[in-house]
């Protein structure tokens, strides 16, 4: 039931990121990831993951709210979409190649549904009592796995001045 | 921007900014945390600037008050991870006792509360700048060419 | 299944010519990739990695969700949001430089 539901959700996303890409108008474009996004969050809620799910909704609105102020507030030409032939058939010709072996790869997965939760368990049935945290995904990150939120935020950081800094200029064009 | 959308802004932003605290302060017990805490806060600000156009956001955070406040974020991080580091002898720990009766509280996280705020200022604060600066810069044409002017 | 999505993520960023849908391109491979790692570590009928009140601990372990991905993913999608505003800080300079966002004409104006 939740795997057909999975199944059919996964498809409507396929068929909205296709349209995001070829209509011809920019602002179905970004509508269309957005319905995409949203439609990723509620497969979030249908895999258990809550936490997720928020974070999702939420950066999928200032995602559109950023793509949207940028393209639509400048002059859009409405340019040709795809490449010339060539470069497109060698494009299409490597995208099936590498669907190809990485479908062979993920066939060697173990079978959708199996937790791979050897690792979790410590951290499942110690998690209370060690941190006093509830939300176990909470004080994986900031308890036990705090080095990696560190450098998340390092690299929120570094993008985040780097964006400032590209844009950041005086009325001056060099 | 008109006056219903003007009107509706200006009462909801002071729910959606108790909605967002109360995301990040229940981060231990509830989903949410940090992150998501601190993308809904930075969203209120957003919410102000399209509403109300520049100038009133610009009362409330120059550019400098905001890359302040994510500077701030940054380093109550750090230090919080040094203090424990200082104290308990290794980098990350959890140095507030717990105590075992108390659980399900805000006061029985530990450090998770401090780290979940310091999270929120910094994603807040930099998310906002961000789309500060994408906002200000405006293409004029002039002419021939395009030029870009900060305003 | 999901590999479907991201390869359609990235026939955006091979083969097509505007610059914004490069970007879309990104963001839907971005997204593939999250549902990805965190389909690995859904357990059939689990519960959420949240503790309540009433529940047993043993249990919960035995029954819930794998969070260790979900773990990686929360930092994962909000890194995703912040490089995708720096490739849109980045588009937006080079519309003010060349005055379109077409990859090929952009090539071929020099300064």
């Amino acid at each position: 039931m939740t795997e057909t539901m999975i199944l059919s959700l996964l498809t409507l996303m396929i068929l909205g990121s296709i349209i995001a890409l070829e209509s011809k108008d920019l602002l179905s474009s970004v509508i269309a990831v957005g319905a995409v996004g949203f439609m990723l969050s509620v497969i979030f809620l249908i895999l258990r993951a809550p936490d997720i799910a928020i974070v999702q909704v939420v950066i999928e609105i200032l995602t559109l709210i950023i793509l949207i102020r940028v393209t639509i507030s400048r002059d859009i030409h409405i340019i040709g979409d795809t490449r010339e032939f060539l470069p497109f058939a060698m494009n299409l010709v490597l995208l099936l190649v590498f669907f190809i072996i990485a479908a062979d790869a993920i066939r060697t997965m173990p079978e959708f549904g199996t937790g791979a939760s050897k690792v979790a368990l410590p951290y499942l049935s110690r998690g209370l009592t060690d941190t006093g945290a509830a939300n176990i995904v909470t004080s994986v990150i900031l308890d036990y796995r705090a080095y990696d939120t560190l450098g998340e935020a390092t690299i929120l950081f570094a993008a985040i001045t780097g964006a400032i800094t590209i844009l950041r200029r005086k009325a001056k064009n060099d | 921007m008109s006056e219903i959308v003007k009107t509706v802004c200006g009462i909801l932003e002071g729910f959606i900014f108790v909605f967002g605290c109360y995301i990040v302060i229940y981060g231990h017990l509830t989903p949410g945390g940090g992150f998501a805490g601190g993308v809904i806060l930075a969203a209120v600000f957003i919410l102000i600037m399209l509403a109300f156009g520049k100038e009133r956001i610009l009362k409330i955070t120059p550019r400098r008050r905001g890359a302040l406040i994510e500077s701030i974020g940054a380093l109550s991080f750090l230090s919080i991870a040094w203090a424990g580091l200082y104290i308990r002898g290794i980098f990350f720990r959890n140095f507030i006792t717990t105590n075992p009766d108390n659980h399900f509280n805000i006061l029985s996280g530990g450090t998770i509360p401090l780290y979940n705020i310091a999270i929120a200022l910094k994603v807040m604060a930099g998310l906002f700048l961000v789309f500060f600066v994408l906002s200000i810069t405006r293409v004029i044409l002039e002419g021939d060419k395009l030029k870009m002017v900060k305003k | 299944m999901c590999l479907a999505l991201f390869v359609v993520g990235l026939y955006g960023i091979c083969c097509k010519k505007n610059l914004i849908k490069i970007v879309l391109g990104f963001i839907i491979m971005d997204y593939a990739v999250n549902l990805f790692i965190i389909l690995i570590g859904y357990r059939k009928n689990g519960i959420a990695p949240i503790l309540d009140k009433t529940m047993d601990v043993e249990n919960f372990a035995l029954s819930s969700v794998d969070p260790m991905p979900q773990a990686m993913v929360l930092t994962a999608i909000v890194i995703g949001l912040a490089v995708t505003a720096l490739m849109v800080a980045i588009c937006v300079r080079i519309y003010e430089r060349y005055g379109t966002f077409d990859i090929t004409k952009i090539r071929k104006l020099k300064g």
